[in-house]
């Protein structure tokens, strides 16, 4: 191993580090609000790379059947939740639109444009528009109900959940992998290193991100009740805070970074329904280096996870992925050491 | 009283039920292939091709019953239970998924009934006493690479594969072919189908410089790790890929990557531009006319190809069962394992099969076809 090796394998570390951070985040927001441990975060990164990927043959993604189809049934839901609370007619017509609206609008967009095969980035807008709208109807039929149920039964429910989206992935995509144009085709050579338009775009894409979520965050209303909701729950629904509507938001958040993250790592690898798993397993390591609860240590440990994957495929690519997810034993033992007990399960 | 009898009506029309497949006494096929799971990308062509199958063979009906395994070995197994206990078929056909195949062989000798293979399992000896393989084994498939490697020179080559059955079963298959031509193995390296880059294996691989890599990976996965060796600057012309990977999505996903590397391939995807020497030409023209009418042009694939061998190979062995017992018995299974046995060389659309009691796999030496991508498509290498 000399210099420019380690380089490359650097390089190629920090890049693939960016996307596992992305989710890692996704998942430690999710999980700050819900308690949901989100497992079908990489779902959303495989639906986004090969939602694109069927817009690029001009064909209509099967998404965009489940997102309608996802809206109709928790639009039933709520009529009959309202009918059986007797709401003003008025009130539960609002309720239907506020649902049906947005995938309704997407899914006419999603018939009449796939055919014309427009711009990638028309495309990529649409693909970000569908499984955005995913994430909330997701949080609404299969956790709202059980909002205040146990960790471990949100986490059984997340399991079910990523069975149903990676069979329906199959259903949607076929058995064959993908792989995505690149957004931007340029080569910058720096020594040994050679920089792809792609690499940047995934630097740049994080960053902004990442600062982006940091001003929602610091800013803005709903991000500063996303946060008290995180803090505790109670105490924000007595504020005013309404703890379904902070769960829809932050599954429609982590559901956009998903589909970024599809969209950022599409044109690097090949992607298969069922990529989508392995890529999210690894953004889970890295949320636990955060306890699930810190975002800088998360995207921390998310360089990390990406550099010792890149090197271990290096030195001994038989175990590359053994030694990604060992790393999760030592973390979890030092922050037991550094915590202590925690009595405090809920 | 009343609920006995209700019961006793109930329990006869299940036995009812129960027999009525039998009182047909056609030929039953039961099949059991991974529809889902990780490896649904070899089962659902070969349902496809399974969709094909005629309704009779040698002028008995046939019943095919297709199960889905999910590419879990528990359910492979469930299934062939099922399969023989229950259905009392006359021939097991599955899995295309190695593992799966392999746990069906033990419950299919249990059961005393033959089973077609639909992947190149290696068992040990004396556990496939009544395991036939359709596709081609891996010893018989490396010949052609080998063969090139000798006309070019090669002295040294690196190995890129699957850390799984596949990857495993060809390095130890290529190994000792190569060795024995004067080649050497220079670096070996992993990786999984779901990785999203190669970047540290390729460039240990590129370090070594072999003059040949074989990567080993099937369907558009090996498409990954074959744009990896080139981005690191590993000539295009240098990389060889195994039958897994013969399929177009390795030139749909691979592009320009994959231009004039070289592909391990059985008969079946090349038909047409075969020489008309090869015993396998008609087969497959007939095989790919037969199927891309039904599924569109550039469907066809090795995965296909092997459920439509099925039916050639019945074809012939049925006649020969039918001589001694009727469809539907224990002893018309019997018969029909000795059938596979002793029919000699058959032409198959994938390859020219010659099953023995000593050997299962039976593809002869002169099957395989070493191809190189020209043009985005496939180019016979003489």
């Amino acid at each position: 191993m000399d210099l420019s090796v380690a380089g490359i394998l650097l390089l190629d570390g920090v890049t693939n580090g960016a996307v596992y951070g992305l989710l890692a985040l996704a998942i430690v927001l999710v999980f700050a609000v819900t308690r949901v441990i989100f497992i079908p975060q990489g779902e959303f990164v495989a639906y986004g790379a090969l939602t694109l990927a069927l817009f690029q043959l001009g064909k209509v993604p099967g998404t965009v059947w489940l997102l309608l189809a996802l809206a109709a049934l928790s639009a039933v839901i709520d009529l009959v939740d309202a009918v059986r609370r007797g709401l003003p007619a008025k009130a539960v017509v609002r309720g239907l639109v506020r649902t049906l609206a947005a995938p309704a609008i997407v899914t006419a967009l999603t018939v009449w444009v796939a055919p014309l095969k427009l711009h990638l980035l028309v495309q990529s807008a649409l693909t970000l528009a569908i499984v955005t709208l995913l994430g909330p109807l997701v949080y609404r039929l299969a956790y709202q109900r059980l909002a205040d149920a146990t960790v471990l039964v949100l986490l059984i429910v997340s399991v079910g959940v990523h069975f149903a989206l990676t069979g329906l992935g199959l259903v949607f995509f076929g058995a064959e992998g993908f792989r995505n144009p690149s957004f931007w085709d340029v080569r910058f050579a720096a020594g040994p290193l050679t920089l792809s338009g792609q690499t940047i775009f995934i630097f740049v894409a994080s960053i902004v991100l990442i600062v982006a979520l940091f001003l929602f965050f610091e800013r803005t209303l709903r991000g500063k009740a996303l946060r008290a909701t995180a803090v505790n729950r109670l105490g924000a629904r007595l504020m005013g805070i309404s703890t379904s509507g902070a769960g829809k938001l932050s599954f429609g958040l982590a559901a956009f970074i998903g589909a970024l993250s599809g969209l950022l790592i599409g044109p690097t690898t090949t992607i298969f329904y069922d990529s989508g798993f392995l890529i999210g397993l690894k953004g889970f390591v890295a949320a636990i280096f955060g306890g699930l609860a810190s975002y800088p240590a998360a995207a921390l440990g998310a360089l990390l996870v990406g550099v010792l994957e890149s090197f271990s495929s290096f030195y001994a690519s038989a175990f590359k992925e053994v030694i990604v997810f060992t790393l999760i034993i030592p973390v979890l033992l030092w922050r037991s050491f550094q915590h202590g007990p925690d009595d405090d399960e809920e | 009283m009343k609920t006995t009898r209700l019961i006793v009506t109930a329990l006869a029309a299940v036995i009812g039920a129960a027999f009525t497949p039998l009182a047909l006494a056609d030929i039953t096929i039961g099949v059991s292939i991974s529809l889902t799971g990780p490896t649904s990308a070899l089962g659902i062509p070969t349902q496809k091709g399974i969709a094909l199958w005629p309704k009779e063979i040698a002028g008995e009906k046939l019943n095919i019953i297709v199960l889905d395994d999910a590419t879990d070995t528990t359910k492979g197994v469930q299934n062939t239970r099922k399969l023989i206990t229950e259905d009392k078929v006359d021939v097991v056909v599955g899995s295309v998924t190695t593992p799966v195949a392999v746990a069906m062989a033990d419950v299919c000798a249990e059961g005393k009934t033959a089973q077609l293979m639909l992947s190149p399992a290696n068992l040990p000896p004396g556990k496939d006493g009544w395991s036939f393989r359709m596709p081609q084994s891996t010893a018989v498939m490396a010949i052609p690479i080998v063969e090139q490697w000798k006309k070019l020179g090669v002295k040294t080559y690196g190995f890129l594969g699957y850390s799984d059955g596949y990857g495993e079963a060809w390095l130890t298959d290529i190994k000792p072919l190569a060795e024995k031509a004067g080649i050497k193995l220079v670096d070996t390296e992993r990786f999984a189908r779901a990785d999203t880059t190669v970047t540290g294996q390729a460039l240990k691989l590129v370090a070594a410089n072999p003059d040949a890599i074989l990567v080993v990976a099937s369907g558009s996965g090996a498409a990954m790790p074959h744009k990896g060796l080139v981005e690191r600057g590993y000539a295009k012309g240098k990389i060889y890929q195994t039958h897994g990977a013969a399929t177009l999505d390795l030139i749909r996903v691979g592009g320009a990557d994959v231009e004039g590397s070289f592909v391990s391939s059985g008969p079946a995807v090349v038909a047409e531009k075969l020489p008309d020497a090869n015993a396998s030409k008609a087969l497959g023209v007939q095989f790919k006319s037969a199927f891309e009418a039904a599924n569109g042009k550039g469907s066809a694939n090795q995965f296909a190809a092997h459920a439509f061998d099925v039916v050639l190979v019945l074809q012939k062995a049925v006649p020969i069962a039918l001589k001694k017992a009727r469809p539907g018995t224990p002893e018309f299974r019997a018969a029909l394992k000795d059938a596979f046995e002793t029919m000699g060389r058959t032409p198959v659309s994938q390859g020219v099969l010659n099953w023995t009691t000593a050997d299962h796999f039976g593809y002869t030496p002169e099957t395989g076809v070493l191809l190189t991508v020209a043009n985005g498509d496939w180019e016979v290498v003489r």
